[in-house]
């Protein structure tokens, strides 16, 4: 039988309490239990964040994608690789921007400019 | 009483009385339902609301849905204040008292085991995010390229090494980041008898500036409490760039499953 013992004061919780921080753990972590309403709580999680994202950006809701709730078991690197597919997108683009202006210069394909361009 | 039973968390009883002021969800009081030598704490809810259908529906509502987890989430923090409260989810809802009290007696064992294991307990969260830095594609290069065709080859050159930089900066910075949380969340479990580490946040929904690296949560005894916090408070400043982010003590959620 405990009663609390001296606390250190609260940190984030009172009434600012950042709400991704609640959601998290009062959609996520609590004790599931089904009771008699029965309702699919990560259905409606993933339609009402998914919706919201949607609205505010595409690339937000993409960047999202489902796995909010799932336990990461280590530290994500997913960062990391998102990094770098935005970064092999944006170099794609840009050889296609070069191959474009070198197609717009037929006469000129074989300039010294195309040896240099190649590292 | 009518209504359905909106089920917040399974305690063991507690002498404290509750706030006299707290409310819940739907703005109504929670009440103690005894049963044995559990408690549900339990609020009545009106079937409008908390009905399969309109329930549903609210949920897809993210005003409804932040205000009744805040509301959810009051309830909890008072109890913690009390005792260490086995934590619901959200919207667990029976149809009356008995539903409740039936379902206390076919998880008591349960139940007992996990109250006993979080007892004089509470929970942390730790996060580490890493400060923003000036926007990465702050730069459009798409339309430069275009508007200077001649210096297209030496301006591909530069761009290529650039990125290659800008590429090794920012793995570098990573590691320094996974390897600073690492050596966090190893001193911080000194501390706790059990740990989770959760999927990082998602700023878009969570609004804190930078990006999530570790996102933690450690059972940590209420008489340790105190020794935790200083150590995070100590950690604060030993990464330049890195924002070090204390929540707590919550009740704990993160460890009310059996997956111990």
């Amino acid at each position: 039988m405990t009663t609390a013992q001296r606390l250190p004061d609260p940190y984030g919780n009172g009434g600012g309490a950042n709400l991704a921080d609640i959601l998290e753990r009062v959609l996520d972590k609590g004790i599931v239990i089904a009771g008699d309403i029965r309702i699919n709580l990560l259905d409606i999680e993933l339609l009402t964040i998914k919706l919201r994202l949607i609205v505010a950006s595409v690339d937000k809701a993409k960047e999202m994608g489902i796995d909010w709730w799932e336990t990461d078991p280590q530290l994500s690197s997913r960062a990391g690789r998102d990094e770098l597919a935005r970064e092999n997108a944006e170099l794609r683009a840009h050889v296609a921007e070069l191959e474009e202006a070198r197609a717009e210069v037929p006469a000129r394909r074989r300039a010294p400019a195309k040896k240099e361009a190649k590292e | 009483m009518s209504g359905l039973r909106y089920v917040y968390a399974v305690c063991r009883p507690f002498g404290t009385p509750l706030p006299a002021q707290l409310t819940g969800v739907a703005g109504v009081p929670p009440k103690q339902l005894v049963h044995g030598d559990l408690v549900a704490v339990v609020g009545q809810v009106p079937e409008e609301d908390f009905a399969e259908g309109p329930l549903r529906a609210h949920l897809e509502d993210l005003d409804w849905l932040g205000a009744t987890a805040r509301a959810h989430q009051n309830v909890i923090d008072a109890l913690t204040g009390v005792t260490s409260p086995l934590p619901l989810r959200l919207a667990t809802v029976f149809l009356d008292d008995s539903g409740v009290r039936s379902m206390l007696e076919e998880r008591a064992d349960t139940f007992r085991r996990t109250l006993g294991r979080l007892d004089g307990r509470v929970e942390w969260g730790v996060k580490v995010y890493s400060e923003p830095t000036e926007a990465p594609d702050s730069k459009d290069t798409s339309g430069k390229a275009a508007s200077s065709p001649g210096r297209a080859a030496g301006s591909g050159r530069d761009y290529l090494r650039q990125r290659r930089n800008q590429r090794k900066e920012s793995e570098e910075k990573w590691e320094r980041a996974e390897e600073f949380s690492r050596r966090l969340h190893e001193s911080l479990s000194g501390y706790a008898e059990d740990t989770r580490i959760h999927a990082p946040q998602n700023s878009a929904l969570s609004r804190a500036p930078g990006r999530n690296i570790l996102n933690a949560a450690y059972l940590v005894p209420r008489t340790e409490s105190e020794a935790f916090v200083e150590l995070v408070d100590r950690t604060k400043d030993d990464a330049p760039g890195l924002r070090v982010e204390l929540t707590g003590p919550w009740a704990a959620y993160s460890f009310s499953g059996e997956d111990a």
